[in-house]
């Protein structure tokens, strides 16, 4: 049980999909700049994840290791138009909104990378565990960016107005900046620095070092 | 003529792939310390893209759409549903052929491309310009104009990114930005600059 919720937790803050193994990023940029968007797209990330895992998990055995990668892709292209067709017949608006993004799910390097790296050494239960988990580690992004960029660039939280914008005769002049594609790249920017500054571990090492002024007039002497 | 024009100058610029819509950010990211990769990948993605958008279109316009497969006798069959899982399988085959293809005839070509070639079947700027097609509906010329476009926008993007990379492994970024999150603010600002792009109506 202790093994199950390290499992769901670790991708979540410890590991988590976008911040530190850095995949999946195309879809967290494109679909943030509304929470009500962003959340539906989580959901049915984590649910694609979840369900993919599971059944790759299932059929590990059996399949032969040369053809893995187009029996992982058809997999998971099937579960894809599932959860395609269900936004188109119950949130059309949304579905109208997330346009590509949906269908971009399969290419989404969560999905893959975690078929395999997990998936295919793991059997099913902990699998779909792991599914959810990191699914739910790039819901928690996702949300994260989507937060601040409605917040502040339309003064709103899913779609219910916190902040009267001047348009509506209130006091607050959005930030319009937050709604266009560049906020994306900085918020996440932030975020792996702000990251990267708590776990120092994470930190990159230099390519080339800068020698301090003293010590390069020294050596040209 | 014209019409063909504008196209490509909106899917190259003002709708570049990987700077307005994202797409393909993986590799984007991972594949441009380097001008010289960059240079190589960005060639193989339009070649791939150049291929896919058309292919897939041929495919959408005869085996899936509304009617489509009237030819075979099944006026009313609607076989849409399908079209991603046909233009992945697509895709696949597409990079799989041509990999073969070049290996065999053009081996030089494949020593320079060869390694990229895997790593472009789950590019989502390939799937993502073939799903744009789909819904944006284009006919066959406008999807080899757009195919070609929207590939060379992004080779642009990932060249233009290696060279500013290139010079900034010598500056002095602070310890927790190095790396990947410098990165993603040099693509915020070049994104930016794609920006300037918009207003322009063609």
């Amino acid at each position: 049980m202790v093994e199950y919720k390290k499992v769901l937790l670790d991708p979540l803050v410890e590991n988590n999909p976008i911040m530190l193994q850095v995949l999946g990023i195309c879809s967290a940029l494109a679909v943030t700049s509304q929470m009500q968007v962003a959340f539906t797209m989580s959901i049915a990330l984590t649910v694609v994840t979840a369900l993919s895992n599971f059944s790759i998990s299932l059929v590990r055995n059996i399949a032969p290791s040369s053809i893995r990668i187009i029996i992982q892709m058809t997999i998971i292209a099937s579960l894809v138009i599932i959860v395609d067709q269900f936004l188109k017949a119950y949130l059309f608006d949304i579905s109208k909104v997330l346009s590509v993004f949906v269908g971009l799910i399969i290419t989404n390097c969560i999905v893959m990378g975690r078929a395999e790296a997990y998936a295919m050494q793991n059997p099913p239960i902990p699998s779909l565990i792991d599914g959810i988990g990191n699914g739910l580690g790039y819901s928690l992004v996702l949300m994260i960016v989507a937060v601040v960029r409605e917040f502040f660039g339309s003064g709103s939280l899913f779609g219910f107005d916190i902040l009267i914008t001047v348009n509506n005769s209130g006091w607050y002049v959005p930030n319009g900046l937050l709604l266009l594609p560049p906020s994306a790249f900085f918020l996440i920017g932030i975020m792996i620095w702000i990251v990267r500054e708590v776990r120092r571990e994470q930190i990159e090492p230099v390519e080339f070092a800068i020698q301090s002024t003293a010590q390069a007039t020294a050596s040209h002497l | 003529m014209e019409h063909y024009l504008g196209l490509l100058i909106t899917s190259m610029f003002v709708e570049n792939m990987a700077l307005s819509f994202f797409l393909g950010m993986c590799t984007f990211l991972a594949v441009s310390k380097k001008i010289e990769t960059a240079l190589g990948l960005g060639v193989a993605v339009v070649v791939v893209q150049s291929i896919t958008v058309p292919a897939n279109n041929l495919a959408l316009q005869y085996l899936l759409d509304d009617g489509a497969l009237a030819w075979l006798g099944f006026p009313e069959a609607n076989l849409r549903f399908l079209s991603l899982i046909t233009f992945i399988g697509i895709i696949a085959a597409m990079v799989q052929i041509l990999e073969m293809f070049l290996d065999k005839y053009v081996p030089v070509l494949y020593n320079a491309l060869g390694v990229f070639l895997p790593l472009i079947t789950v590019n989502c700027a390939i799937l993502g310009g073939a799903l744009f097609m789909m819904e944006r509906s284009y006919n066959f010329p406008e999807s080899v104009v757009f195919g070609f476009g929207s590939g060379a926008g992004w080779a642009l993007a990932i060249v233009a990114i290696a060279g500013v990379r290139e010079k900034l492994k010598y500056s002095n970024v602070p310890p927790a930005l190095r790396g990947l999150g410098v990165t993603f603010i040099t693509a915020g600002l070049m994104s930016l600059g794609f920006m300037s792009f918009s207003g322009v109506q063609l």
